[in-house]
């Protein structure tokens, strides 16, 4: 039999009849561990319980079923566990707010000391990560801990209402950065992006993804799992809610992150950048920022097209400074 | 109530908490109709063709055998047709479209070299249905009534079946082995083919015959004269003549330099034929100019290729011993070729006009009921004639001449002949919503440039008749099927079922229906809507 170069929609999508088993995901099973159940009462099209469900089933696939989870306070712990309802189909574990990172190792510490294999995961939103758990979080990795910790960036406080977190972009409007200041929404700081943050701890494996490249993503945790000590995985997970999106453009959002330069894809092992996932069709800042009502405030009756140049700039510097041209150019 | 300190419920699911109830649009899967099967003439399911194609070797049976419910000359099509398939096709908007004319021949090749066969769908049904002509709509009618189990019998002027195929298209286009092999396979289905048999009095062969329907596709073999005061020694002759000669095995003598009067796929067929006798210079005058050439493109570039030449905006107003006359034109406003008075003088040895043919229909002369406009046969939307019982397609009706479009009018006959023989009305099929560019999310499709066939160089196409246009290999004819869209339909790509945050879908094992919504826990969010590569899923307000 001849072998095509050729299959339809390749790896862009979830799964394709057309591809070897192998090269299938996780997701595209009918058997996928389903980590997060049906039920949870996450908002409709929420990009973190997508998220959650893509990086645990394929850690869940990767451990052989052996692996525990910790988990921070914030969304997914909200909407996962009402009591006396769970979703989770993995054994799971929720203490603080800002103690996740150290609730991990220390069960990682446990296990250990009990002789046992069973992987450990962290997970928090960006809340949990960037702001409050950092302190735990830093320790963790410094400690180099072995626990894969994940955060699900969805840019704020969105469970207790939409308020700024440290991953709040520039310009957003959030319910504590009016769109009505001067200049409107969230500051233009210096910025927090975990992830370079992690890998100058040079902990074994950083790599941020996003749940419109589900391939990508489920290679990263793969690669993850592969490893030990402490690893880090930043998952950007858009939020219908707090974005003032629609709750179907969550996945388009996610690509659109990427293909303007607003959110790199690269992963790093001990401190250096290993691999970058190139921008397949670029587009401007623009597109992303239009389908999302925290942004409105820069298009309205008073637009700020200098506000939307700054947004364009720091893409920019994104696409120059991972090199994320590749095969677009 | 065994409960550890300070717990006072035990733990349940959250698969008891039924979010499906939040919904206010769910999500509906849908096929719509992909433009190709609604640009193909011949009615061909396309798009689900090239899905079976898709699977390589395991595939190409099957694909091949959906071609045939609806066109049983795969090989002759994928060589002979315009396919409006391909200019209708949604992946033109994004690269260039597929090369569903490629794939076609290179799976009819496979039918030939496999020897598949087709056979009766139905039994015998006793009825007894006659065919006037075998060209390709008399012998695509007389294949699908055999397959419903109807006695057949084709009759033909000619000496060998094939009508135009045969003696109209030159067999640098379509090889002879190729058609005799494909309407062998219609023989071979219990259809009697009476060769040499005009039908010079319908009425009485019907009579003789005790044929219950009848299906009328003598063509339009006539060519279509000029009035041309030529007192002259040079040459004029008819391309419908000339083709038919050449086919027949003839070599007229044309002389060194022929002119060809006509824009059309004709009047192609005859340059380049005159060209492969040997003529060195071959000349189409055309009144109007190329992108109002009725030829289709790809003619008039082989054409080119082979070293005919053209003259634009020519009419041709005399032909004296050692050329033509030719009167120059200009466009006006509408589009419309208008005389200037310059003359010029072109020297041809011959002249071969080809501006269109007609249809004689001098057979049915008498026939009460039958009406015809502008030299051919009324049709309703059955294409029954005014007699009840007789009906007509191909060239003979009106209609787009082709043999695509010919060959989808012997289908669509055969199923109201069939139809009208059980005493049935034919019903018409209501057409669903437009698969349009708009709805594809074009993003999840591999970019993959198109495979062209190879053509055989011009040196060699310029003296011999050996096919000009080359297969796909295997490679490349799976290649091309697999940059089809499959638009409008599901190919259970996995993105609904992957992408849902609620795991609301459910896989089946029905190929036909490959996912379900569960809708006690679908929120509505639409997001398998939205990124459904096909636009197979469409989101619908829930009823209050």
């Amino acid at each position: 039999m001849s072998e095509s170069r050729l299959y339809q929609i390749g790896t862009f999508g979830v799964g394709n009849r057309l591809l070897t088993p192998e090269d299938q995901t996780v997701q595209a099973g009918s058997d996928r561990p389903r980590s997060i159940t049906r039920g949870h009462r996450a908002c409709r099209g929420c990009g973190e319980a997508l998220g959650a469900r893509f990086v645990l089933d394929s850690a869940v696939r990767a451990a052989g079923r052996d692996l525990v989870t910790v988990n921070a306070t914030g969304c997914l712990e909200v909407f996962s566990s009402p009591y006396p309802e769970s979703a989770w189909q993995v054994p799971w574990l929720h203490s603080l707010f800002g103690n996740a990172p150290a609730v991990a190792s220390g069960m990682a510490a446990g296990l250990k000391a009990l002789g046992r294999e069973t992987r450990v995961v962290g997970q928090a939103g960006d809340g949990g990560t960037v702001d409050i758990g950092f302190a735990c979080l830093s320790g963790m990795f410094e400690r180099d801990d072995d626990v894969l910790f994940v955060c699900y960036d969805n840019q704020g406080y969105m469970n207790t209402g939409v308020q700024r977190s440290g991953a709040t972009p520039p310009a957003a409007r959030t319910a504590t950065t009016s769109e009505l200041g001067d200049p409107p929404g969230a500051r233009f700081g210096q910025g927090k992006f975990v992830p370079l943050i992690a890998m100058a701890h040079d902990i074994p494996y950083v790599a941020t993804a996003s749940v419109a490249d589900l391939h990508d993503l489920e290679r990263k945790v793969g690669r993850a799992m592969q490893l030990h000590g402490a690893r880090y995985l930043h998952v950007l997970v858009p939020c219908p809610l707090g974005w003032a999106a629609d709750s179907a453009d969550t996945v388009r959002l996610a690509r659109l992150a990427t293909e303007s330069g607003m959110f790199p894809l690269f992963e790093a092992e001990r401190g250096e950048i290993t691999a970058v996932t190139p921008i397949r069709r670029q587009v401007p800042v623009d597109d992303y920022l239009r389908l999302q009502g925290r942004y409105a405030h820069l298009f309205g009756e008073h637009p700020r097209p200098d506000l939307v140049r700054r947004i364009q700039a720091a893409a920019d510097r994104n696409i120059t400074r991972f090199g994320l041209r590749g095969a677009a150019s | 109530m065994n409960h550890p300190f300070a717990i006072t419920l035990d733990v349940g699911t959250s698969r008891a908490n039924h979010t499906g109830a939040w919904r206010t649009e769910r999500p509906v899967y849908v096929s719509l109709r992909p433009p190709c099967a609604e640009g193909c003439p011949a009615g061909e399911d396309v798009r689900e063709w090239l899905r079976d194609a898709e699977d390589g070797e395991t595939g190409y049976e099957r694909a091949w055998r959906r071609i045939m419910e609806t066109n049983p000359f795969p090989a002759v099509m994928g060589r002979i047709c315009y396919h409006p398939c391909e200019s209708a096709c949604n992946r033109g908007s994004l690269d260039e479209a597929v090369g569903i004319n490629a794939v076609e021949r290179f799976l009819g090749d496979e039918a030939l070299r496999h020897r598949w066969s087709v056979t009766a769908v139905r039994p015998p049904s006793g009825r007894r249905a006659l065919v006037v002509g075998a060209g390709p709509a008399g012998l695509s009618a007389a294949y699908h009534l055999a397959r419903l189990g109807h006695d057949v019998t084709v009759a033909d002027a000619a000496p060998e079946p094939g009508g135009m195929m045969r003696y109209g298209i030159p067999a640098y286009r379509l090889p002879r082995d190729v058609l005799d092999a494909e309407i062998e396979r219609i023989v071979g289905l219990g259809v009697t083919l009476r060769l040499d048999s005009p039908v010079a009095d319908l009425e009485a062969e019907l009579h003789d015959g005790r044929f219950d329907a009848a299906f009328l596709a003598v063509g339009a073999q006539l060519g279509r004269r000029t009035y041309l005061p030529a007192g002259s020694a040079a040459r004029v002759l008819d391309a419908v003549e000339l083709l038919h000669d050449v086919s027949e095995g003839d070599r007229p003598l044309l002389g060194r330099r022929v002119a060809v009067y006509g824009g059309g796929n004709t009047a192609m067929d005859a340059a380049r034929t005159v060209r492969r006798l040997g003529a060195e210079d071959a000349v189409v005058v055309y009144r109007r100019t190329r992108d109002r050439m009725p030829a289709h493109p790809s003619e008039v570039a082989e054409a080119e290729a082979e070293g005919v030449r053209f003259t634009w905006l020519s009419t041709v107003t005399d032909v004296d011993d050692d050329g033509l006359t030719i009167e120059r034109m200009e466009l006006d406003e509408n589009g419309f070729p208008q005389p200037t008075g310059t003359f010029e003088h072109l020297a041809a040895d011959s002249l071969v006009l080809a501006l269109g043919q007609d249809t004689d229909l001098r057979f049915l002369d008498g026939m009460a009921g039958l009406e015809s406009v502008d030299g051919v046969l009324s049709v309703d939307d059955t294409l029954m004639t005014g007699r009840p019982g007789l009906f007509a397609g191909g060239d003979m009706v009106p209609d787009v001449r082709s043999a695509t479009y010919a060959v989808g009018h012997g289908r669509r006959a055969a199923a109201s002949i069939d139809t009208w023989l059980r005493g049935e009305l034919p019903g018409s099929d209501s057409p669903g919503e437009p698969a349009t560019y708009d709805r594809l999310h074009t993003w999840y499709y591999t970019d993959a440039p198109r495979s062209h066939r190879p053509v055989l160089e011009a040196a060699r196409r310029a003296s011999t008749f050996d096919e000009v246009v080359r297969g796909l290999d295997a490679e490349t004819a799976l290649d091309e099927a697999r940059r089809c869209l499959s638009c409008g339909t599901c190919f259970a790509c996995d993105n609904c079922f992957g992408m849902c945050p609620d795991d609301a879908v459910i896989k089946t094992d029905d190929p036909a229906a490959p996912y379900v919504i569960d809708l006690d826990y679908c929120k509505g969010c639409g997001i398998c809507a939205a990124e459904c590569p096909a636009g197979a899923i469409t989101m619908v307000r829930e009823e209050d």
